[in-house]
């Protein structure tokens, strides 16, 4: 993928289809990233996995990172890949610290049910519409969501 | 309480039964929650997290060299394959050039290990649907090739050989030879598992239109590695996105249209094949030259010059009290393990600590797909369905 963002045929198109979708983007190392407005998400979401040319068919991850004690303090993150143009696109969300809630991909790309189940039994962040958002790696009982920042590396004891 | 299903209403002659986590054929502490109507799979769930160590935490208390011996223990059947992604993230994240012998030697290894990590699924998928004897002579091959990754790094399954910047060592004299000797014998031995499976009537039963799964589906459920390119999708990212030099070495992926289990089975066995030829290249063209990048405040120095120069033992003391300080940004580097796509994602703050680690691991999308796979089958044909989309605990449960 072309690091110039001016030119980047993917944020050219997806700013033709949604002017107000893409907040920001970035490059680095080759790697673009675009931080989507919450609003706009899923159409964008949409319009990237089905436009002929993108075609970003295969959701690879969706994870996230917790920037405490900074605020909005979480960023989803969805790493997308296309099939026939063999580009990668990452997508980023920001989710504010009170009660952190974003709405869920699965009806996008179903792939996304246990990665997102794993970025809400460790981070804690909650998909609204998901169709089985349990814990997955942790017991249901546990206390904590062990990978943000102020949770201590060795639990709490 | 762990997950169950809900039950029905109007169905409760239905029976949910609970299979694992210490059954034999889930290769290792899956559980799987299965509702049956007689021998049918109606519904299926599975539960994880029987083996969670929480690596993607420990990552953030321990320097970037330092992670790598994590790596290993992730997915324990492709030790090598797992260094190579969490090296090459944090090569691409400082920007470091790696000379061409240390590239190719990995791309040897790797693929060597793809080999066996083959193997290990090739044995244990025929055991659990009846066949003893494949699963003997896997193993004795597996066991030449963990003999070589002792050579090479003084340990069979825990290796931690590739280091940021390229390899731990230069590989004893005489481990060409080896690796000769086990390339000049395996062609014949793949025939015998051949023999063995790909015309035996009760293997075809077994696994023919067992557990299908469409491309589109495949693409959707986030399949990847040869349990995607069963189903016909042609995707290698040692193709596609070529890293650590494949583009230069011929080699043909392996893709089948079947999409059920025995269509996995011959994309993998080719892939054997496909491997053994990229191993024959790289011992034919090795080239001469440093093993290390020349970035000495982050490759360690050698044991000569740190003895005899100041300046090589200020570093090795820097590096290894403190680490190196990668710039901020973020990257994210996918390789082909042997399991599909196994994806690195790195955040740096420019500490010499990564703020994040996260790995993509194929196991954990892989899983995913289990449920489409086994509902409306025989609960015999569950076993198979396991077996094919071919995880590995250690890498699922992380």
């Amino acid at each position: 993928m072309t690091s110039n963002l001016e030119t980047n045929p993917t944020l050219l198109k997806l700013r033709e289809f949604d002017p107000a979708a893409v907040e920001d983007a970035r490059a680095f190392r080759g790697e673009v990233t675009l931080y989507l407005k919450p609003v706009h998400f899923i159409r964008a979401c949409e319009f990237l996995r089905d436009e002929p040319g993108l075609k970003f068919s295969f959701l690879a991850d969706v994870t996230a990172l917790d920037l405490y004690p900074q605020e909005p303090r979480f960023e989803l993150v969805y790493h997308l890949l296309s099939l026939e143009t063999a580009q990668r696109l990452r997508l980023k969300v920001r989710v504010a610290s009170e009660n952190p809630r974003f709405i869920t991909a699965v009806p996008v790309w179903p792939a996304a049910n246990a990665f997102e189940r794993e970025v809400f039994d460790l981070f804690g962040i909650v998909f609204d519409g998901h169709p089985f958002l349990r814990r997955l790696l942790l017991p249901e009982d546990w206390e904590g969501h062990p990978l943000r920042k102020d949770y201590p590396t060795e639990g709490y004891r | 309480m762990p997950v169950t299903l809900e039950r029905i209403p109007g169905k409760e002659e239905r029976v949910i039964l609970s299979m694992g986590p210490q059954h034999p054929s889930t290769h290792g502490v899956l559980r799987l929650v299965l509702e049956l109507e007689g021998e049918t799979v109606v519904r299926a769930l599975y539960d994880i997290g029987y083996l969670h160590t929480g690596f993607e935490k420990s990552f953030e208390s321990k320097t970037y060299s330092q992670g790598i011996t994590l790596t290993d223990r992730m997915d324990y059947l492709a030790p090598l394959s797992n260094n190579l992604g969490f090296c090459l993230a944090a090569e691409k994240l400082l920007g470091l050039e790696i000379p061409p012998r240390a590239q190719w030697i990995r791309v040897l290894l790797t693929e060597l290990t793809r080999i066996q990590s083959h193997l290990v699924w090739l044995g244990t998928h025929a055991i659990d649907l009846g066949a003893m004897s494949v699963f003997l002579y896997c193993f004795r091959e597996r066991e030449e090739i963990l003999h070589i990754f002792e050579a090479v790094s003084g340990q069979r399954m825990m290796t931690s050989y590739f280091r940021i910047g390229g390899l731990a060592l230069e590989p004893p004299m005489g481990w060409l030879k080896a690796v000769r000797k086990f390339a000049d014998r395996f062609p014949a031995r793949i025939d015998e598992y051949e023999a063995l499976l790909t015309r035996n009537p009760i293997w075809l039963r077994r696994t023919q239109g067992v557990g299908y799964i469409s491309a589109e589906d495949a693409i959707a459920y986030g399949l990847s590695g040869p349990s995607l390119r069963g189903s016909g999708v042609d995707w290698d990212i040692r193709k596609r996105e070529p890293y650590c030099s494949y583009e230069e070495f011929d080699f043909k992926v392996a893709t089948r249209p079947e999409g059920d289990v025995y269509g996995r089975y011959l994309a993998r066995v080719e892939e054997m094949r496909q491997s053994l030829r990229i191993v024959n290249q790289a011992m034919e063209g090795l080239p001469e030259g440093p093993i290390r990048a020349d970035a000495p405040h982050i490759v360690l120095p050698d044991r000569e010059s740190m003895k005899t120069s100041i300046e090589a033992l200020i570093y090795h003391f820097k590096i290894v009290t403190e680490g190196f300080h990668p710039p901020v940004g973020e990257v994210y580097q996918a390789i082909e393990s042997p399991r599909g796509e196994l994806g690195f994602y790195m955040v740096s703050d420019g500490s010499p600590k990564p703020f994040r680690c996260h790995v993509r691991a194929p196991s954990f999308a892989n899983l995913q797909a289990l449920p489409k796979l086994i509902e409306g089958r025989l609960i015999a044909d569950v076993v198979a369905c396991i077996g094919t989309i071919d995880i590995v605990l250690g890498e699922v449960d992380r």
